[in-house]
This record gives structure tokens, sequence and C-alpha cells, in this order.
């Protein structure tokens, strides 16, 4: 198990230098002179020269490239042109908000959605499932922002139960915004779960499980669940790294300071070290994650570490 | 030997569309202690539809037992709860199935496996359950047991996992033994090692054992006593030596028939012509009339009854009017 997972890690190498390499050469695909665009449009001759010296443009390429990777390995994603703060920080503030609201999420989203789906799955065609799979399929259909405003509505300005907005109030303020995230996702794990298990509950391992004596319980939570999580992996996995980057909509809806707003923020600023920053900050994440499932399958199925 | 199993006037149907389908329709036998009982018929013939009502395993199919008795040591099977059928399961009548690639858990370890059996009827917990499960591993003829208690499913070869799956479903000294085409799957020289190990283990245990199976070679090689059944119903029932000397029933002397002989050439294998008709689609007289080679005018009209004649029963108009002759004859000399 332990020389797979340094394995797929060893294998991370070559794709993290190529996202680097793709990262570096965002700006150079800007149209026109980017130390220009970046200065803006009233910049004098000067001031544009001064940005292009800032970003070491006027080097060759390939010195660009090397000086652009030392840095990076020193943790120097360079300055924001809006704030002339270090982009470093400028994350490293958005992040843990965002890690709290996502891990939430995820965690509520995968508790109450794989908990939906066995109980459809178990009766199937019978009322559990059938309402069940109404709360997945309004989940999916409710847009988050309505779901957001409503519970505002709800649990803030009616019940005065939790901040209608921000992250001043502590756990509190990640309830409600959780929730709107979260709702889709458990809607599609639920889905997914119920599916993979109905077909699972067909197999034929299942019957040695009954001509054991096992009970009912037994079988779908010792037998059944194992075998039919690797799709539910595989969506909570994806949704994972999707919200790892931030949700610009849920985000905005409760004046949340995360990833999503301040990457909206940047773009409209042209902020453009901030938002290489950013986009090598989510590939980043959706490597890891993505190294993640995939340990996760070779734990859910034993074929997979050792082919 | 004594009555083991008892299977009284068992109907089993099936929820379809157009209502309920009678698929066994009110068969009778048993299973005596240590003794092997073949259950042979083609596909479709409702074979282990009878195992798995025996079982109660109906669960995941859309059958249901209709009527009858299954007396197991003398207690009524369908008269107990699901509880405490479920304590039967596993310990007292286990079930062996055909594909061992499928029927062991994919995800969860050998050892695992047994052990859950094992704890489970048998009171035994940690490193007794363990030593238990390596033994039965053992038992069954599996090398480096040890070992193989910590390997998944995929690791083995499938006739190693059969030895698996015999290994576990007998871990708590079960009385009666259904094995259900337990060597179907597997390569031919692995199938009489199978079948050796069931023999072995049938004489050491002195437990029943219900072979449901197609092959009649199979039947030959272990058991004592052979039931054919056609269309959801028994038509023949006699020892191996009787059928193979003497088949009653033209449904089982079209099975015998169907063996292909070493020597023969390909053109001359025979097939029974035909098919085993569905439940929907029943002929009104002798079920097997459609494919029959004797067939008579009766046997469209009217279905036999299963005429027992000395310790031996079949379902056949032509056999029951010669052996009236051999009667008339007989009390003529």
């Amino acid at each position: 198990m332990w020389q797979y997972i340094i394995k797929r890690i060893l294998g991370l190498i070559p794709l993290l230098l190529v996202i680097s390499f793709v990262i570096f050469m965002f700006i150079h695909l800007i149209p026109g002179d980017p130390a220009r665009l970046m200065a803006g449009k009233d910049a004098t001759l000067e001031e544009v020269e001064e940005v292009r010296q800032s970003l070491g443009l006027h080097e060759p390429f390939v010195k660009q490239y090397i000086s652009y990777m030392g840095n990076l390995l020193q943790g120097d994603l360079g300055y924001s042109i809006k704030s002339g703060a270090p982009v470093v920080d400028l994350i490293l503030d958005r992040v843990m908000p965002t890690l709290g609201l996502t891990f939430l999420s995820i965690i509520w989203a995968l508790v109450i959605g794989i908990l939906i789906g066995v109980l459809s799955a178990v009766f199937r065609d019978k009322w559990p499932d059938r309402l069940g799979m109404l709360t997945a399929v309004s989940g999916i259909s409710l847009p988050n922002f309505w779901l957001g405003l409503v519970l505002i509505q709800l649990f803030s300005v009616q019940l005065g139960l939790f901040p209608t907005g921000g992250d001043d109030a502590g756990w509190k303020s990640y309830i409600l915004p959780s929730f709107a995230l979260g709702a889709g996702i458990m809607a599609m794990i639920a889905r997914f779960t119920r599916s993979s298990l109905v077909n699972t509950l067909k197999q034929e391992f299942i019957r040695t499980g009954r001509a054991k004596g096992l009970s009912g319980t037994s079988i779908v939570f010792g037998h059944a669940l194992k075998n039919s999580l690797i799709p539910v992996v595989t969506v909570a996995g994806l949704q994972f790294g999707f919200l790892l980057g931030g949700s610009v909509v849920v985000e905005t809806v409760f004046s949340f300071p995360g990833l999503g707003r301040l990457l909206i923020d940047s773009i409209q600023f042209r902020d453009y070290p901030v938002i290489q920053a950013e986009i090598l900050f989510f590939s980043l994440q959706f490597i890891l994650v993505n190294l993640l499932v995939d340990i996760l399958y070779s734990y859910l199925n034993p074929k997979i570490r050792y082919d | 030997m004594g009555s083991l199993l008892q299977v009284n006037n068992l109907k089993t149907g099936f929820h379809t569309e157009d209502g309920m389908q009678t698929v066994i329709t009110g068969i009778d036998f048993e299973v005596n202690h240590g003794e092997i009982v073949g259950l042979v018929g083609e596909s479709g013939s409702g074979k282990s539809v009878t195992s798995l009502s025996i079982m109660q395993l109906l669960h995941d199919t859309p059958g249901e037992i209709i009527d009858g008795e299954i007396i197991y040591k003398g207690e009524d099977l369908l008269k107990l709860s699901e509880k405490k059928m479920r304590q039967y399961r596993g310990n007292e009548l286990s079930m062996i199935f055909q594909e061992p690639m499928t029927s062991l858990n994919p995800v969860m370890k050998i050892g695992k496996q047994i052990i859950e059996t094992i704890s489970l009827h048998l009171n035994m917990s940690g490193q007794k359950a363990k030593q238990h499960a390596v033994s039965m591993l053992e038992s069954v003829g599996i090398p480096r047991a040890k070992d193989i208690m910590n390997e998944y499913p995929h690791q083995l070869s499938g006739g190693m996992r059969q030895r698996v799956m015999i290994a576990m479903q007998i871990s708590c000294n079960p009385s009666l033994l259904i094995a259900d085409e337990p060597t179907t799957a597997l390569d031919v020289t692995i199938q009489a090692q199978i079948l050796d190990l069931l023999k072995d283990i049938q004489e050491k245990t002195n437990m029943g054992i219900l072979m449901i199976t197609h092959d009649l070679g199979v039947v030959a090689e272990i058991c004592d006593r052979v039931i054919v059944m056609y269309a959801g119903r028994i038509v023949e029932q006699a020892t191996v030596k009787e059928i193979f000397n003497n088949p009653k029933h033209p449904y089982t002397k079209g099975l015998i028939d169907s063996i292909p002989k070493i020597g023969a050439g390909l053109d001359e294998l025979y097939s029974i012509p035909g098919a085993v008709p569905s439940p929907k689609n029943m002929p009104k007289g002798c079920k097997f009339a459609p494919r029959c080679e004797h067939v008579m005018d009766i046997c469209n009209l009217e279905e036999p009854a299963l005429a027992m004649e000395n310790g031996r029963s079949s379902r056949c108009w032509l056999t029951q009017e010669q052996s009236q002759q051999e009667g008339v004859v007989g009390h003529g000399q």
C-alpha cells in the first residue's frame, strides 16, 4: 500500500512541472504587451517600464522561467498590483475560511447523502426511497444562491439563529453557507450511492452472505456498502476539488471572505499575479484531491492496488 | 440413515406482471443423513429455485414460497421466524454456489470472510476463530492457509476460491450442504478434485449433500440417489445405478444420451430437441410431451402422476402402461 502511495506521489512531479509551465505562460499569452495592460490605459511610458522591470518581463524567456520557478519553490508568488501586498499573504488569509467551509460542506453532504442513498437502495420503490429521491432531486434542482437567500431569510432574519454573513461569528458563520453549498453535493452523493448499492445488492456474494446467516444490516454495511463506494468517492472527490477553489456565488451571497471572492475581485482589477497564483493553487488542490481519491480507490478495491 | 430433510408438496411461485406464476409445482423428496442426492435437470427446470426455497433465500428474486413443508430434523423451516432461520443458515444448512469468481466478497480478505461465519454461529472469537478458519482452509486442501487468510479472492484461482467457499460453508459443521452447480464453472481436472473433496468431507462428517447439477457425469461420480426435475416438477427419482442402467422417463434417457461418449464422432452427439417450456406456456398434458420421441395421444391430454414402483418413481404414461402390462402378465403366470 505504501509503495503504491509513494509511486503515485513521485508520478506527480512531471505533472506539476507541466502545470507550472502552463501557468507561467499565462502572462505571456495575454494579447498585446502585458506590462502596458497591467499598468493601465493612462500609465506613462516610465510607469509601464517600471511594471515591466518589476515583473522581470525584460529578461530573456528562459531566464524568466528559471527565476519564476526559483521564486515559486521559495514560496514567493509576487506582489498584488492592486494592493501591493505579497500574493502569498492574500491567499493565506482566504484559505482557512474556504477550507473550513469546504470540509464542513463535504462532510455533511457525505454523511447525509450516503445515509439517504442506503435507505433508498434498501427500501427500493417503497416510501423511504421516494422520499429520499425527492430530497435528492430538490437538492440538485434548487440553485444554491436561492437556497442561500432563503436560509438567510429564515434562520438569520426571522429566527436570528445565525449571522447573515461574514466569518466573524465563529462556527456559526459556517453553518448556513456550508448548507447552501453542500445541498447539491449531498443530493448527487445520495443518487450515486443508491444506484451503486442497488447494483451491488444484486451480486452473488450478497447471496453468499445471506447463506452464511448474516442479517440484512450486516450485509448492507459489512459487505455491500464498501463495494458500492467507488462512484461515490469519485463524485465527492470532484466536488471537493471544485469547492476548494471557493464558491463565487455562495461566498458572495453570504459576504464570506473566501478564495472565490478573491478570484472575482482579482479578475475585475486585472490583478494578474493574484490570478496566476490562484490558478496555481487550484491546480495543486485538484491534483492532491485526485491523489487522495486514487488512494481511496485502492483502499476500497484491492484489485486496483495490485494491478 | 434417517431422514434429514424432507420436502413435502413444495410450491414456489414468481410474481410477474400477469400475477403469480407457479414454477415449482408441489414437489416431494428427502435427503437422508450421510447421503448425496443429485438434483438434475436443464436450465429452467427449477433446480436452483428449489434449493433457494429450502434455504429461504428468495429475498433478492421475485420468488415466494406458496405452500408446502420443509421439514429439517423434524422442524418445519417454513414456520420459523426470519431471525431463527438466520441461525440455521450457514450453521445447520449451508450452501455453495456455482460461480466461485463472484460468490466471495471481492473487497474483503478471505480470512475475514470465514471468521465472520465462525464468530456468527460458533461463539468463538479472536484467536480461536482465526485458528479454526486456518484449520478449515487446511482441511479443504489449501496450501499455505495462513497466508491465504490475508489475501483477497482475486488473488486465487477459480478452484482455490471454490475450496475457500467450501471451507467457509462447512466451517460450522452443517448437517446439510446444498451445492448449486459447484463444479460447472471450473476446469475439468479441478472439477474432479472438488467432487473428491466434497465426497471426502461427506464421508468424514456424515453430512447430507443436495447436489444440484445439469451434469450427469457429476451425478455418476458422487451421488447415491438422483432426482430428475423438468418444468418445475419431479419426473423421475431413483438410485444412481437404476438411473444409468434403466432410466424410466424419456427425459432422463435423453439426458443420459446427451453425455458425450469417448470414441463417438461429433455428429453423433445427441441432444434433446426443443427447450423447457416457460411457466406461461405450459403444455396441457405431460410437460415433456412436445419434446418426447414416444409421445402418445394421452400425453397431450392429461399429465401423468408420479408413480412409485419398487422404491423408485417416474412421471410417464409409457412406463406406467408398460408396468401395468407387466403386472397383467405377471398375474397371468
